[in-house]
């Protein structure tokens, strides 16, 4: 096994053991969808925001660490980002959660809504992923 | 005492949150993109941060059941909806088109904001908008309701 699929499990295990922490802890989940909406409506914004302010903080921890930026890739056109920015913002509040909600902690806890939520939302990007590789590759 | 002490917790896992998403290589969309697209060099590397993830949070759950409150709480605020409707469908299909366009979900987008990265930004600004959207259009909706 590679160096990078250790490095994934090693990732998934933080997300892991943060989502668990939160719940343990503060008695909620760590739907990271839910806690902007919640952010972003101004009220009864804390613990959620302090969790928000958390998730920006680690690249410059990151940083710190190892002296590099995370690598980030972005492919997609201006209009394409804003808009499936749109999409994922919308798409996450009128199905109530997304990759950390339903995709992990609603698969720890085999809720059948996030199985549902999960078949959809991986369907879909995958779908999409591959039509959009399809038609522009050259 | 205990509201600072959750406030403290809840950044501490969002720090730890943020560390896992950029080793596990998800706060970057190319990575997502080759496992999202099946046609090209497909990369399964997502599934092994998905699996792992969702197995210590399983194990979170499990220890759950010891314990009758939160440790800084005093009551577990857990979903207990088991509904299965449009909106939930509707809601991560479109969340799902806009994932596969992009390679962003709402994580790695707040989390990327002080790479300061244009595209990440623009991300983020729609998501925002989306957010407050359907949060606005809900409230119109239902005042709507009240006063027909």
């Amino acid at each position: 096994m590679s160096l990078t699929y250790w490095n994934s499990l090693a990732g998934g295990s933080l997300i892991g053991l943060a989502c668990s922490a939160y719940l343990l802890l503060n008695g909620r989940i760590a739907g990271i969808s839910g806690l902007l909406a919640q952010t972003l409506s101004g009220r009864a914004i804390w613990p959620g925001a302090a969790l928000l302010f958390g998730l920006v903080s680690g690249p410059l921890l990151w940083h710190l660490m190892t002296g590099v930026w995370p690598e980030m890739t972005i492919r997609a056109p201006w209009g394409v980002v804003f808009i499936s920015g749109c999409f994922v913002g919308f798409g996450t509040r009128l199905g109530n959660g997304c990759t950390s909600g339903h995709g992990v902690i609603g698969l720890a806890r085999l809720s059948p809504r996030s199985i549902v939520a999960v078949i959809c939302f991986l369907g879909a990007g995958m779908a999409t992923a591959t039509i959009v590789h399809l038609l522009t590759r050259t | 005492m205990f509201a600072v002490m959750r406030t403290v917790a809840a950044f501490l896992c969002g720090i730890i949150f943020s560390l896992g998403l950029i080793l596990g290589g998800i706060l970057n969309p190319s990575n997502v993109l080759s496992f999202l697209n099946v046609s090209g060099n497909w990369n399964p590397a997502l599934v092994f941060v998905l699996g792992s993830a969702v197995f210590v949070t399983f194990c979170g759950f499990w220890l759950k059941k010891n314990l009758s409150h939160p440790l800084l709480d005093a009551t577990f605020q857990i979903s207990t909806a088991r509904q299965i409707d449009k909106s939930l469908i509707a809601g991560s299909c479109l969340f799902g088109l806009g994932w596969g366009l992009t390679g962003l979900c709402p994580g790695p987008a707040i989390a990327s904001f002080f790479l300061l990265q244009s595209k990440s930004l623009l991300f983020l600004l729609g998501l925002i908008v989306g957010t407050m959207v359907f949060s606005y259009r809900n409230s119109v909706w239902r005042n709507f309701l009240r006063f027909r």
